[in-house]
């Protein structure tokens, strides 16, 4: 229990992906114009991300491990993800219409999210269990969450400010979110239990 | 063919079409890895190897992949290059493969590879591809080394192995740390916006990033190769 504490904390603060990992920085900057999008994103994004790293975590255990293909893991991970989005997004249809309207458009760019694929190389660089692993992928995209939903409130404040013309758009935007990364270094100094 | 047409597809990627600063491409290595000026050569020349590869191999397939499977077609080959890239890398320069870690499995997601299968490779013959990776690459590259050089003289004092700001100032750590790579990025765009307000009145740089944007109000596509068409379509 007090792993996963370890697990879930270190991932939303000490080590947010956007923040500090800049793992999804795309999304990050793509979507968090408006709270509804951004929310969007990040439920699907949480969503894949829990299936990524139990379907990753499977296969190297079980199959990329056993047979000496571990050179093999980015091709296997990155099919393996793309299969599962192609997958969710099929089912999502069929099964959970509203659900799919909600987050159906979000899904495609998944594949290309490099946080996704990245939080299934860290959980097989760490060495993680099953349980660990998957509950990593659901902080990461807890993490991944905060950060989308506190920038697009900053982004909505912006909209309405006198910025000077060069900086509009994009280089404010960046700026703020260093910002907001310079906060999260607060969080820093909490020393957790190994 | 002519030479003319060449010469454009080789140096559109310079600064014309450059990939992160105008098309803001690819961020996610571009803010990580760019600690160090070394850092950001050695992880631009990484996608540039794979650019050349992906985009020679995915123009001679062009003809014969069906429409519909063609993205997890080009994302299958791409990975293939990372992998052989990831291997020298591990094997040749293992230093600097621990530094880069996992971003150089990552350059599989790495947009500008996908865009530029999507947006040219898939369109042109093997040579065109080819020059269109290499100015890409060389524009990728580039930025990566000036964002690289800017971090790590403000941020430590260093330059390529060398101390240069020894009695100048105190290097200001937080530049080599996470914010420092938002802020770097942030201001550089301005300064591009700046020039090319005063030099044609008009703003350089899309005011969303290229991954994601047009696709988060709703228009809906197959990851962000597709995105940029109107800003970067060759």
């Amino acid at each position: 229990m007090k792993e996963l504490l370890t697990i879930l904390v270190g991932a939303l603060f000490i080590e947010n992906f956007v923040l500090s990992k800049f793992l999804g920085i795309c999304p990050f900057l793509g979507v968090s114009k408006k709270r509804e999008t951004a929310l969007g994103m990040s439920g699907a994004v949480v969503f894949v991300m829990v299936l990524a790293s139990a379907a990753t975590w499977m296969v190297n255990t079980w199959l990329l491990i056993p047979l000496h293909l571990e050179y093999l893991q980015t091709i296997a991970f990155i099919l393996l993800i793309a299969a599962l989005v192609q997958f969710v997004e099929t089912a999502l249809k069929k099964l959970a219409p509203p659900l799919y309207k909600s987050l159906g458009i979000f899904l495609p760019l998944i594949t290309t999210n490099c946080a996704v694929l990245g939080s299934s190389l860290i959980h097989v660089q760490r060495g993680y269990t099953f349980v660990q692993a998957v509950f990593y992928g659901f902080s990461a995209g807890l993490g991944f969450t905060m950060a989308l939903i506190l920038f697009s409130g900053i982004r909505e404040k912006l909209e309405t400010c006198d910025i000077p013309e060069s900086f509009k758009g994009m280089p404010i935007s960046l700026i703020a979110a260093a910002l907001v990364s310079v906060a999260f270094f607060g969080f820093a100094g909490l020393v957790l239990p190994s | 063919m002519n030479v003319k047409r060449m010469k454009d597809v080789l140096t559109a990627g310079l600064l014309k079409e450059n990939p992160i600063i105008r098309l803001l491409l690819g961020m996610c290595p571009s803010l990580a890895v760019t600690t160090m000026a070394e850092n950001g050569l050695g992880m631009g020349l990484a996608a540039t190897v794979v650019l050349i590869g992906s985009n020679i191999a995915i123009s001679s397939v062009r003809n014969i992949v069906p429409d519909k499977v063609r993205i997890p077609v080009f994302i299958t080959i791409i990975a293939g290059f990372v992998t052989v890239v990831q291997l020298l890398m591990a094997a040749y320069l293992p230093d600097l493969n621990n530094r880069l870690g996992i971003f150089i499995p990552l350059i599989v997601v790495n947009c500008i590879i996908l865009a530029r299968a999507e947006m040219f490779a898939c369109k042109n013959n093997p040579l065109l591809a080819a020059l269109d990776a290499i100015g890409m690459g060389a524009g990728f590259t580039g930025a990566l080394f000036i964002i690289g050089s800017v971090r790590e003289i403000l941020g430590a004092g260093t330059w390529m192995g060398m101390t240069l700001t020894k009695d100048l100032f105190d290097p200001a750590s937080i530049m080599i740390l996470p914010p420092g790579g938002f802020l770097v990025m942030g201001v550089l765009i301005a300064v591009v916006n700046k020039v090319s307000i005063l030099r044609t009145g008009k703003k350089a740089v899309p005011d969303a990033a290229g991954c994601g944007s047009s696709c988060g109000d709703g228009e809906g596509c197959a990851g962000c190769a597709i995105v940029n068409k109107e800003g970067g379509a060759v």
